[in-house]
């Protein structure tokens, strides 16, 4: 019996769900460290995440185009980022409670839309398998890495573009030292509110795009609270990650990966309560965040609100 | 003509600078009250005054990090509107503030490109920056490495970064507020030599210092602050040490510190062996060995970064020693928690005041009970007694001469050198028997620094044993009992204060043991 649950087959079919279910945590997780490089935690991504798929999921439904869908995701998450900017930047808000505020809207309000214009349960016809020529071909690997669609493509590719933007330009040079000393940004006339804006609106697009791979690529449905805390775990993943896309991205296949094997094992009925083996990718995020987080040090000023004068 | 108004970084001359009758006003202070003050090329103007003078106020009002209520600002004859940083850099006025304004985690390259437009347009241009850091530096004799991570530089490195900083923005006109306060002797030479260098090339510079005989070497003329107003502003060369010191404060003050006689009592504080790690991985103690009794000051001298810090981390427990003893009246309490050592009445005026001695966020009532909150009287069966703490607050103040406009002033709003008054009346009120003291009179006005070092010669009379760590030669011979001098790690010797010359502690300073390694004269 074990023997049959580790088959070629089926551990190619695991790595294969576990890549592509690593891509709502890429996107959220991404966003959530360009944010948090700037200084800002932004605990609202779960929010963002939830209006986001419903809003993919509802134009997609009624338009047909799955990328309108998308732009319209992005737009909602960019304009919950605006709104979550305002409250940081502006009100000076204390940005644990303002984000779990965000978050409560974003659950709330996708709950209420989706009752409003929906009702019941629906499924759409998400953005297909793309098979990259030769590459799919090869065996195993080609199955694994490149036989996924669009959205998870993207996701992997949003990795280095990050790494590459954070430490390669002018922008990320002044992302980084806005999070770790905003009053020497602001002595050089960087202007740190500016930047903070566009870092929550960014994270904020990237939830959309999270919450979208959900409902329009990965599993095609629309329903209430349909992330069951993800967006968390894409926080704590940029802590596990230590604030560098690469360690996000690890962190995100490690999650996932354990994620893929769970769900096989529900499959293959393995005689573990599925209680617990729902529970393993989260109790493995705790004691990884345990066993790490008090090694790597927080962008100094993140959390704390700039103000020049009073 | 044209070649001269030119500056060796290619940028116009700021012939003259003016301001004219500034206001600032914070809550409850008038921080400048309608100060007049100008700036030629090729001078240095010096600007004294005590501290909460107005001083940084003044300068942040022209690096337009504050707007003024009042006033306004000439370049070259022209009125000019400076609203925020990027005005005062595009006028080509640069700051050294009084705290670093460095990211630590971020290279020197990567703290000076900040903010530039990079010639590589949204990509950073890292090697560029650092060739033209390496061409400025060759012209102002500034030794740099622009691949360096911040963090790991000493303070006076850290400082050239600044200047660098501003020189690569086309500074014309540099201020430099308090920048020789945290610098060694030989670091303050080499810093001077720049500015000279600076002001011979057409440079206009204004410098802040508290420390007189530097006003009288560096400056061409000095223009005196107290209580946000303008005084006067004076060539240099008319006057002297003494002069500045009265017009400054508006009385008489002495320098020397008077000391009386005590006679010391028992060994309060004793260390044997102590070695330690320091931040850098390095050994920060390797085998140090000291007592200090009750009714002494035990003065470490030394180079900055020799152990000075590590020293005063391990004995107030702040840092883990890997081997050896450290004991209170007799008892060891090597790695106890700060708390516990609280209660054994050792008190600590750490030399990062900023980091170690306050919270910022706090107001000043609460900044002066953080030793003593969870005691009668400021609090009972947990509930915290507002009057008490106020009335404490109220009279440490007056005592201590903290200038603030109410104990519930937020901390961070004091100026540099009522921060440090207010720490020193938190641990010194509190009746301590032994004291860390790490340079604590760095960043006071001479005033105030007559007044700490009275206060701690008042603490020795009462029987605490004193360890005080300065860099200030002048501050060890005139309050130290017994002189130690620390280098590497080790207490090369100690010697009685009559025995210490300035010549002798240099050589042991510089590892050199006088008997042994100096150099044979015929
Ligand atoms: N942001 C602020 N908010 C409120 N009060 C302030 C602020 N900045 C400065 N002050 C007050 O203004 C006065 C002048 O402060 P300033 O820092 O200019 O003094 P300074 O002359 O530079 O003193 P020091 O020599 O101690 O650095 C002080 O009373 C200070 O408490
Ligand atoms: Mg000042």
């Amino acid at each position: 019996m074990i023997s049959d649950l580790f088959s070629v087959t089926v551990l190619i079919g695991i790595l294969a769900s576990g890549i592509r279910l690593a891509t709502p945590y890429l996107y959220a997780a991404i966003g959530e460290t360009f944010s948090q490089k700037s200084g800002v935690l932004n605990l609202g991504v779960e929010g963002q995440m939830l209006l986001g798929a419903f809003a993919a999921f509802y134009v997609s439904l009624n338009t047909g185009s799955l990328w309108l869908g998308l732009l319209t995701a992005m737009l909602v998450g960019a304009l919950m980022g605006l709104a979550m900017a305002y409250v940081t930047v502006n009100l000076q808000a204390q940005q644990g409670i303002s984000g779990i505020g965000f978050y409560l809207f974003g659950l709330g309000m996708s709950d209420l839309l989706f009752q409003r214009l929906m009702g019941t349960v629906e499924t759409v016809r998400g953005f297909p398998k793309i098979y990259i020529p030769f590459l799919s071909d090869i065996p195993g690997i080609g199955e694994i890495f490149f036989s996924q669609n669009i959205l998870v493509y993207g996701a992997y590719l949003l990795v280095p573009l990050a790494w590459f933007v954070l430490n390669k330009t002018t922008l990320g040079l002044k992302i980084r030292a806005v999070g770790e000393n905003p009053d020497a940004a602001d002595s050089l006339g960087v202007n740190v509110g500016r930047i903070r804006y566009f870092t929550i609106i960014l994270g904020g697009t990237l939830s959309g795009i999270a919450g979208a791979s959900l409902s329009i690529a990965l599993l095609n449905v629309f329903q209430q609270n349909m992330t069951s805390g993800q967006g968390f775990i894409a926080v704590a993943l940029v802590y596990f990650g230590a604030w560098r896309p690469a360690g996000v991205l690890g962190g995100a296949l490690l999650f996932s990966m354990v994620n893929s094997l769970q769900l096989w094992m529900q499959v293959k009925s393995v005689p573990i309560p599925s209680d617990i083996a729902v529970m393993l990718p989260y109790v493995l995020t705790i004691l990884v965040l345990v066993a790490t987080v008090s090694k790597v040090r927080a962008p100094s000023a993140l959390t704390k609100p700039f103000e020049r004068e009073n | 003509m044209t070649e001269s108004n030119k500056l060796p970084s290619g940028r116009t001359r700021i012939e003259s600078l003016e301001m004219r009758g500034i206001t600032k006003r914070f809550p409850g202070v008038l921080a400048n009250d309608r100060v007049d003050f100008d700036v030629r090329a090729g001078e240095v103007h010096a600007l004294l005054g005590e501290n909460g003078a107005g001083k940084s106020t003044l300068m942040k009002i022209l690096y337009g990090l504050y707007r003024p209520d009042e006033g306004e600002i000439l370049v070259n004859g022209k009125a000019v509107h400076i609203a925020s940083p990027t005005d005062a850099i595009r006028l080509g006025i640069g700051m050294i503030h009084q705290h670093f304004m460095l990211v630590p985690t971020m290279t020197v390259a990567e703290n000076v490109a900040l903010g530039l437009p990079s010639s590589r347009g949204a990509l950073t241009d890292l090697d560029h920056v650092s060739k033209r850091i390496i061409e400025l530096a060759d012209i102002y004799g500034l030794k740099i490495d622009p691949s360096a991570y911040v963090w790991q530089l000493s303070v006076g490195q850290q400082q050239r970064v600044e200047i660098i900083k501003a020189l690569y923005r086309g500074a014309a006109l540099l201020i430099l507020d308090e920048p020789t306060a945290v610098l060694t002797p030989q670091e303050v030479d080499e810093l001077f030599a720049i500015m000279r260098q600076m002001v011979k090339d057409g440079h206009a510079l204004i410098f802040i210092s508290h420390k007189l005989h530097e006003v009288v070497e560096i400056s061409h003329r000095v223009t005196v602050l107290r209580d946000g107003r303008k005084i006067g502003t004076r060539p240099t060369s008319e006057t002297t040490k003494q002069d500045l010191a009265n017009w400054m404060v508006g009385r008489e003050v002495g320098f020397a510190p008077e000391r009386g006689e005590t006679i010391p009592g028992m060994v309060r504080l004793q260390l044997e062996n102590v070695h330690c790690g320091s931040d850098r991985g390095t050994p920060g103690l390797r085998g140090v060995s000291l007592e200090v009794r009750s009714g002494e000051i035990l003065g470490i001298a030394g180079v900055s970064g020799n152990g000075q810090r590590e020293l005063a981390e391990t004995i107030t427990g702040l840092r883990k020693i890997t081997s050896g003893h450290i004991r209170l009246e007799g008892q060891e309490v090597a790695n106890f928690p700060p708390a516990e050592l609280t209660e054994r009445m050792l008190s600590y005026i750490p030399e990062e005041r900023m980091r170690d001695g306050m919270i910022k966020d706090f107001t000043v009532a609460e900044n002066l009970i953080l030793r003593e909150h969870h005691k009668r009287p400021f609090s009972q069966n947990g509930f915290l007694n507002l009057r008490s703490i106020a009335n404490h607050a109220d009279q440490l103040i007056k005592t201590y001469r903290v200038k603030t406009p109410s104990r519930d002033t937020l901390a961070k709003n004091l100026s540099g050198g009522n921060i440090q008054k207010m720490v020193l009346a938190r641990e010194l009120s509190r009746k301590p028997r032994v004291i860390v003291a790490a340079q604590p009179t760095r960043g006071l006005d001479i005033g105030a620094t007559e007044y700490v070092r009275a206060q701690l010669l008042q603490q020795r009379k009462q029987g605490a044993a004193i360890l005080l760590i300065s860099e200030d030669l002048d501050e060890i011979l005139a309050l130290s009992d017994r002189i130690a001098v620390i280098y590497e790690g080790r207490i090369m010797d100690i010697l009685p204060r009559d025995e210490a010359t300035p010549e002798k502690l240099g050589l042991l300073m510089a590892g050199v043991h006088p008997e042994e390694g100096a150099p044979v004269v015929k």
